[in-house]
């Protein structure tokens, strides 16, 4: 997989917080991720976890707190120009069914950063090749299986060469037998040196791309650190009860 | 006279729509066909402009496009199309002169747009809020991705309602007569009851009603026909075309190339 990884950047949440009504979901929330970094936010349902995601490229806007990109805050950007510098993968792919799967990914390219037709088609026909996906151009997304569509989103998502990648449960919608070739194309783009926040249940998936995970209860992050110490010697004892429960 | 026999030739008296038969080809039809299209081009940009305010976070966009589906939906189209024809005759008068054309095809959008409004606003909101999230999530305002994601998906879905609507459209173009019309202005229906009239049989009117069947009943199965393909298009075989590209893990396992 082949990133062009100079655009690469940190990313820092500082105390998010966002509350839904009188329901709080985001309680201060903090994350670290370094330049090229992978981290990969656990926690059980409803922790806040893909709601934090969402605040760090604005498609909610938090109460309170800040995000960062390089140091910078983003809260200041055009929302709009600021998500086509971020990436983001769904658990439902939310491909467009009324196009093709080639002009899923050219659309962005041709109506916002506005590169001429056979541009935009050369540019997402070697994006589909790297997601192994060439031969699928012309086919509607709902004539491929789960593991196809979730493969065009990330093509979809990279082809606007992010800075950063965000993934809220990539795989949670897959058949078992499908979730392997998505996974195996996020560990490449982590290895490429994507800047990336993997929401994800796939524990393995964790310990073995992530180089920071962490831990989310009750809209915080509540324990954080490499693989190997929130895996074999967690803290907090709501951590070590979910892991009981997970692995 | 055998009564059967004088029911038989107050519909079926071939002189009669003989008579009306060149009348309606070269002026009922084509005038029909004037005010149905007109309005339904009208009607449905107007309904699209409803169905967008009907579902705007502004409520001064969403009331005033409410109410405004209330009163069309609500009243009766003969009503709609008097008050309209009749009470802005003499505005319409300096404008384009004493043709009611124009009122007439207003009337008719206006009441078109308002049922075209709900369907295309029903058929917006049944899109998946996860696509408007896709598309925002690749840089899209919330208005191109409304235009490019959102309203393709909802109005396709919605495609048989509209058609129906139209049927309904061609059918009330009938209601301008009451606007009065000069002889070449007269549509289908106009001209079978100026026939029935004065020859004091129906077989003319009957006549109108089979021009009025031959453009609504095809309609009727292009809605079946759009129906049947969505239905069709939307239903996937995914099971057959899974391969096994899925199974490799296509970056590292060089699996790309194929």
């Amino acid at each position: 997989m082949t990133v062009d990884i100079s655009t690469s950047v940190s990313l820092a949440v500082r105390d998010v917080h966002l509350a839904f009504g009188s329901h709080r979901v985001l309680r201060g929330a903090d994350l670290d991720v370094a330049r090229g970094g992978t981290a990969c936010v656990i926690g059980p349902s409803g922790s806040g976890k893909s709601t934090l995601l969402r605040t760090i490229n604005r498609l909610i806007e938090p109460d309170r707190g800040d995000v960062l990109l390089d140091g910078r805050s983003v809260l200041a950007d055009d929302p709009d120009a600021l998500r086509q510098r971020i990436g983001m993968v769904f658990q439902q792919f939310n491909l467009f069914p009324h196009m093709s799967v080639l002009r899923n990914v050219t659309l962005a390219l041709r109506r916002i950063k506005k590169l001429p037709e056979e541009e935009a088609v050369a540019l997402a026909r070697s994006q589909l090749e790297l997601v192994g996906l060439a031969g699928k151009a012309d086919a509607r997304p709902g004539h491929l299986s789960g593991g196809q569509q979730q493969r065009v989103a990330i093509a979809r998502a990279l082809a606007l060469q992010p800075q950063v990648m965000l993934f809220d449960e990539a795989t949670s919608a897959l058949d078992p037998e499908l979730v392997k070739g998505v996974l195996g194309v996020m560990a490449d783009l982590a290895a490429a040196g994507m800047t990336m926040v993997v929401v994800t249940h796939e524990m393995g998936f964790a310990r073995e791309v992530a180089d920071t995970v962490a831990f989310m209860d009750h809209g915080v992050v509540l324990e954080s650190g490499e693989p190997a110490a929130v895996f074999e010697a967690a803290e907090h004892p709501r951590l070590r009860r979910f892991l009981a429960q997970v692995l | 006279m055998d009564p059967l026999r004088t029911l038989w030739e107050t519909f079926f008296d071939w002189e009669s729509m003989r008579e009306a038969l060149p009348e309606m080809l070269t002026v009922g039809l084509p005038n029909t066909l004037i005010l149905a299209v007109s309005a339904a081009l009208l009607g449905s940009v107007l309904g699209m402009l409803l169905a967008i305010a009907g579902i705007s976070r502004t409520r001064w966009l969403r009331w005033p496009a409410r109410v405004y589906t209330d009163v069309f939906r609500g009243l009766p189209a003969a009503a709609t199309i008097l008050l309209i024809g009749v009470g802005l005759a003499p505005l319409g008068m300096q404008v384009w002169g004493p043709n009611p054309y124009p009122l007439g095809i207003l009337a008719l959008s206006l009441i078109a747009a308002a049922y075209i409004g709900e369907i295309f606003r029903s058929g917006i909101q049944s899109v998946e809020a996860a696509q408007l999230e896709g598309a925002r999530a690749l840089g899209f305002s919330w208005g191109e991705a409304m235009r490019m994601v959102i309203i393709p998906q909802g109005v396709r879905r919605v495609l048989p309602a509209w058609v129906n609507q139209l049927i309904a459209l061609i059918k009330d173009s009938s209601l301008v007569y009451f606007l009065g019309l000069v002889a070449s202005q007269r549509e289908l229906f106009r001209i079978g009851q100026d026939y029935a009239a004065t020859t004091g049989n129906e077989s003319a009117l009957l006549l109108a009603g089979l021009f009025y069947l031959a453009l609504t009943v095809p309609l009727t199965h292009v809605v079946n026909a759009i129906d049947a393909r969505l239905r069709h298009g939307r239903a996937a075989k995914p099971a057959d075309e899974i391969d096994d590209a899925d199974l490799a893990l296509p970056g590292a396992a060089g699996g790309s190339g194929r």
